[in-house]
Order: structure tokens, then sequence, then C-alpha cells
């Protein structure tokens, strides 16, 4: 340090500065400013979230099958997505078994549906088919094509099924999708279990099932 | 501090005087005569150049028009769909200010893509204006998420569905997937927080990054010049004396006088649609947006609009048939890659990243893949400053390759859209593969036929 007692017009020489030191300092500050700024997005990314409001809103709902004929579809709104739920004739369910062929997972093996629905039919009781009518593509709803053959513009070997409108996927009446489309699953089905013979409640499971 | 300099107005007058006054504190003049009155802009520039000044015209309409709206319109899903109703038939002049809205988005993309034909035309992406053409990629890009949140806001079907299909698209993303796309909406279906959220980065997230990037554009443009018909840069050849380019022109009054003339144009025929088809035909405003969402129905057809439709038809043509071609294009291109490029480095990442790729197509759902195809397709416009290595870079000294190239571009660009617009059949879906292939090669085979490609000697000047 300068212990000149001399007045002088000539600049202070600078002081040494201790340049690796500085270097610590700033990366330092700008290390615990930073981590700082990340933890203050948190709250705002974290906003995003559904609400308690959104996350509550999932009650499970009834529906009465009593007036609901063979042949016909009923639709329930749950968790505000459509629930299909059919009625499914004899030759519906037996072309069920022999459509399998066309299909791109017959097995459901890497589909969704509760134990008591794992089967051929993907239903609790083989007549009453439930899911949920959301293509697996990209969430449109298909529309329903039940008339077998071309009578529906589908082709000859068409069994009746649903046919979303969106991007043209193909399920068929036990919402398995066909082979070779964009959907890559087969259809939902929710957990659901029976009331009465009539009567099913669409969001919980059979307990034990 | 910086140096005091003559002033530049006469302080004889009051105006002067005030003007002297704001220049001393702020550098207005400086500003003026840099960017506008002696911002020298070749002399050549044709009817494409319109297209840039349309462009931050129909920005200043939708920001207007879409202020005036958000005084009558109500982000509800209670509330949204009856709210627009109120505005086209309640308030008023209220239908005027929609319908410009409305209006206004599409012609924001009839002006941006006449826009990007120009530049890849006469080749402005090429260097020195690689970062001018990357802000506008990003412009671009903020304008499609722009449009798609807009599009939700009078919750109609279309609106409905629309945005539960998009949102859905990121819902492929292997493992994060579904709860992304659960944040994205705030719910588990499209709904009133998803409406909520949309209208605020509607009406001023997105604006705000929009008109950012429209800045930084802009200050990119005027740091390196403008490009011209010719691909020659004026810069090279400046005159002694002035030293302004030869066959430079002050941006004003020339080309503020030139710009005018092509908004009046463009005005006329943005009125005819405004005024007698504000719709046009179900292509602007599509029918089924005049039904209130309903969550239970898709309605029987559902499509984007149409500035949308040539990279959804990409999306929907990426089924499992054209799986095994994409990866034999995937090893084509990484073959001819390390064939054609020298560091041992970039040979090693190139033959990783097409084993990565070819490995993932096989083994994810083909559905991911056509998310990604749809996001190649619009992003690939982001590489061409360096695909593109022909020696000269307008159209006008390329070769034949390119024309045709870029002719073939053009009409998938035009198929693909039109075909978006259609409910999909196995033969139309058959055309859309085919053409999504065209569009790709336009992009990733032009290092190799840009190259190889002939091509005729540059002049020194423009030629008018």
């Amino acid at each position: 340090m300068s212990t000149s007692t001399t007045v002088n017009n000539a600049p202070e020489p600078a002081p040494e500065v201790d340049t690796a030191r500085r270097r610590n300092l700033i990366v330092g500050t700008a290390v615990v400013g930073g981590a700082f700024g990340a933890a203050a997005a948190w709250p705002f990314l974290a906003s995003f979230a559904p609400s308690e409001r959104a996350k509550a809103a999932g009650a499970p709902v009834e529906a009465d099958l009593s007036a609901l004929e063979p042949g016909q579809m009923m639709t329930v709104e749950w968790r505000g997505v459509p629930v299909w739920i059919i009625n499914r004739t004899k030759a519906q369910l037996e072309g069920l078994a022999t459509d399998t062929k066309l299909l791109a997972d017959p097995d459901s093996k890497r589909s969704v549906q509760p134990p008591d629905a794992s089967n051929a039919t993907r239903s609790i009781k083989p007549e009453y088919g439930v899911m949920v009518g959301i293509c697996t593509h990209l969430g449109c709803s298909p529309v329903s094509r039940f008339e077998p053959g071309d009578a529906a513009g589908m082709g000859g070997d068409w069994p009746g099924g649903f046919l979303c409108p969106c991007h043209g996927s193909k399920f068929d009446l036990a919402g398995r999708v066909f082979a070779n489309m964009p959907a890559p699953d087969n259809l939902v089905v929710p957990p659901y279990k029976y009331l009465s013979d009539t009567k099913i409640l669409i969001g919980e499971e059979t307990k034990g099932a | 501090m910086a140096e005091a300099k003559a002033p530049a107005y006469d302080n004889a007058s009051a105006l002067g005087r005030a003007l002297n006054w704001v220049d001393e504190r702020f550098p207005l003049t400086v500003l003026w005569k840099s960017q506008v009155a002696e911002y020298y802009a070749p002399k050549n520039f044709n009817f494409w150049y319109f297209f840039g000044s349309l462009a931050l015209l129909v920005l200043v309409n939708q920001i207007v028009t879409g202020i005036f709206l958000t005084m009558n319109y109500k982000p509800d899903a209670t509330l949204a769909f009856a709210s627009v109703e109120y505005i086209m038939r309640e308030v008023p002049w209220g239908w005027l200010i929609r319908y410009m809205h409305s209006t206004g988005a599409s012609a924001f993309f009839i002006v941006v893509y006449l826009h990007m034909l120009r530049g890849i035309m006469y080749g402005s992406y090429r260097k020195p204006r690689e970062l001018t053409w990357l802000f506008g990629v990003g412009i671009f890009l903020t304008l499609m998420g722009e449009a798609f949140f807009g599009y939700l806001l009078p919750w109609g079907q279309m609106s409905f569905w629309g945005a539960q299909v998009i949102v859905n698209l990121f819902g492929a993303i292997p493992v994060i997937g579904p709860d992304l796309a659960v944040w994205i909406r705030g719910d588990y279906v499209v709904s009133d927080a998803t409406l909520n959220r949309f209208f605020a980065l509607h009406v001023i997230a997105f604006p705000l990054v929009l008109i950012g990037l429209v800045a930084a554009h802009l200050i990119a443009l005027h740091e390196t010049g403008s490009n011209n018909p010719d691909g020659v840069e004026i810069k090279k050849i400046k005159d002694p004396k002035t030293g302004h380019p030869k066959d430079g022109i002050p941006f004003h009054p020339y080309y503020t006088v030139k710009d005018i003339f092509g908004a009046a144009i463009f005005l006329i025929l943005f009125s005819v649609i405004l005024f007698f088809a504000p719709e046009l035909g179900g292509y602007f405003l599509e029918h089924n947006n005049f039904i209130p969402a309903d969550p239970l129905k898709t309605p029987p057809h559902i499509a984007p609009v149409w500035y949308f439709t040539p990279f959804y038809s990409i999306l929907r043509a990426t089924t499992e048939a054209v799986i095994p071609i994409l990866a034999v294009a995937v090893v084509v291109l990484a073959v001819m890659t390390v064939l054609t490029i020298r560091s041992k480095t970039w040979k090693m990442i190139v033959l990783g990243g097409a084993a990565v790729a070819i490995v993932g197509l096989f083994t994810l759902d083909a559905k991911l893949w056509g998310v990604v195809l749809m996001g190649v397709s619009v992003l690939a416009f982001a590489a061409l400053p360096w695909l593109d290595r022909s020696p000269v870079k307008s159209i006008r000294y390329k070769g034949p390759i390119f024309k045709t190239m870029l002719a073939l571009f053009i009409l998938s660009f035009l198929v693909l859209g039109y075909l978006g617009i259609l409910p999909p059949t196995p033969g139309r879906t058959l055309v859309a593969q085919v053409f999504m292939f065209v569009y790709f090669a336009f992009f990733f085979l032009m290092p190799w036929y840009s190259a190889m490609d002939s091509w005729k000697p540059v002049p020194e000047r423009v030629t008018g």
C-alpha cells in the first residue's frame, strides 16, 4: 500500500486487483442469486397445476340401466368426460369373439380396465359395456357406427363399433382399437360397480374385485 | 459524457427548439435517421417486399381490436360463448371489432406465409441474416401459440375440441406427457381453468413476447441491411462521397410511400372479406364454433383453422405404416451426412442420434412420432440458413433443382393444407403421406441438392 506523503498530481497507482477472488465472488453471487431466482419461479409454475376444487370435483356418478334396451347406448358425464353404457345384443357379443383378428390389442393387455372387467367383453356383465368415450389418440369423442358391414361406409368386414371423427381410429363394441390406427390403445374402461341389477356407480371399483 | 453536438434543427422556430430539447435528452433524430430516413434499403424491392410491413399493420390491428374485445369478453366457461354473441349482437359496432380480429388472424397467417416464402425465394435467411431469420421463426411459433389460445376463447365446439386435441399432443410425450397435459389444462379435462389461463396467455403473455421478437427481428434486419431479389449485398459498393450504398435508397420516403400503397391494396382486400364473407365459408371461422362447447360430443368432423392444417396433416399421416419408411429415411440421411461431413465427433453424434431414433421409431407409439414430425415440420424452417449450401442466395441465380424442389415444397404445403381440412380417408391419408415426404425432402435433402445444383453468376449491382 502507498505510504507516500509527498503531494503528487499523478493518478494514484491502481491497487492490485485479486482477479481470482473477484471471479469467485461473481460466480458465487450469480449461483446464489440464480438459485433464488429459480426458486421464485416455482410458485408460478406450480400454480398451473389443478386447483383443490378441480381435484375434488371427481365424485362418482350413478347410472340407471333399466330403460336401456338391447342395442341401445347412453352417455353419462363423469369427471367432465363422456362415459358410454351400451346394452350389447347377442349378435353383437358374438361379433366381439370373431373380430379379434382385426384388432391391435384383442386381449386388452396394454389397456386400462378394472380387474373384474379384464375379460373378453371388457365388462362385469357381458351385455353391459361401460367405457370412457374419449379416443386414446388425442381425446376426441368417437361416434357410433353400430351397423355391421359396409352399410355404415366402414368396409365389408366392419363388425359394428365406433369411429373417431378426428383422425379415423376405429373401435369395436368393447372399445378395442383396430390395428394400424392412430390410436394406440383400447378405450379406457372406468372403475364401476353394480349397486343393483340395473344400477351402476361409475368411479368406484367393486370391493375385492 | 457524450460530446455536445450541433443542434439538428433551427432554433429560430418553436418546433425546432422543441426537437432540439428532446434530442439533448433522447436520441429521437438519431433514431429516426438511422432506422427510417437514412436507412438505406436496396432500390429493387418488388411486390414480395410488401408483406413485412403488412405483417406489422396486421399486428397493430390485432392488438387494437383485441384490447377493445377484452372490454366485453368474459373468460368464464359459463359466460364466454354468450359474451362473444353479446359483442356480436348488442355491443355497438362490436360485430365489426370482433370480425376485424377474427379475419385479422387469418390475414396475419396469409401475410406471414408470403413473407416467409419471400425469404426462402431470395435467400434472405443466408449469412449474415441468420438471426433475423431465427427471430422470424420465433415470431411464427409465438403467432401459432397466440392463434391457438385465441381460438379457445369463444368456447364453441371447435374451440373446445381443438384445444382438447392440441393439449393431448403433449400427452404423447413418454413418461411426463400425461402430467404435462394436466398441467397445461389445469384440470383433467379442458375446462374453465384452461379457458381462463389461455385468456391470460392470449391477451398479455404472448403479445408481449411477440412485440419483443418483432423488435429484435427489425433491429437485426437494420444491423445487416435488407436483402433484395438479386441477393446482392448493396453495402459492398458505396458512393465514395456520401458513404451510402450506390444501390440503396432511404427507407423514408421511398419505401414508406410504397408500403402505404401496399397497405391500401391490402386494406381493400381485407375489407372485402371483412364485410362480405367474414367467416369465408367456414375457413376463417368454422361453422361448428357457433355451437357452444359440449364436452360430451365431438362434432362429426373437426379440423383446425386453415393456417394449421399443413402441419396437422403431417400429424395425421404418421401412422404405423410409415414408421418403417421413416426408419429407412433416417438411415439414408445419417449415411449421407456421415459421408459428407469431416468432423469425427459430429459423425459419431449423427450416427448415435440416428441409432436412438431408429430404436425409438420401433419401440414408441406412432402417435408420439406424429407429434414429433409435426414439431419438426414447423421447426425445420429454423435450420434453413445452415441447410442451404448454394453459392448464390436468390432464386434468380439458382439452378433448376432448387426451383423444382421449391415448387414441390409449395405444392406439398398446399396439398397437405387442403387435406388437413377434409376428414381422413385411407386414400387421402396415403396422399398426405407421400406429400409429407416431399415436404421434408425440401428441407433435409437441401444440403446436397443445393450444393450439386447449377447456378448463374451474380452481378455486382442489383438489376432492378
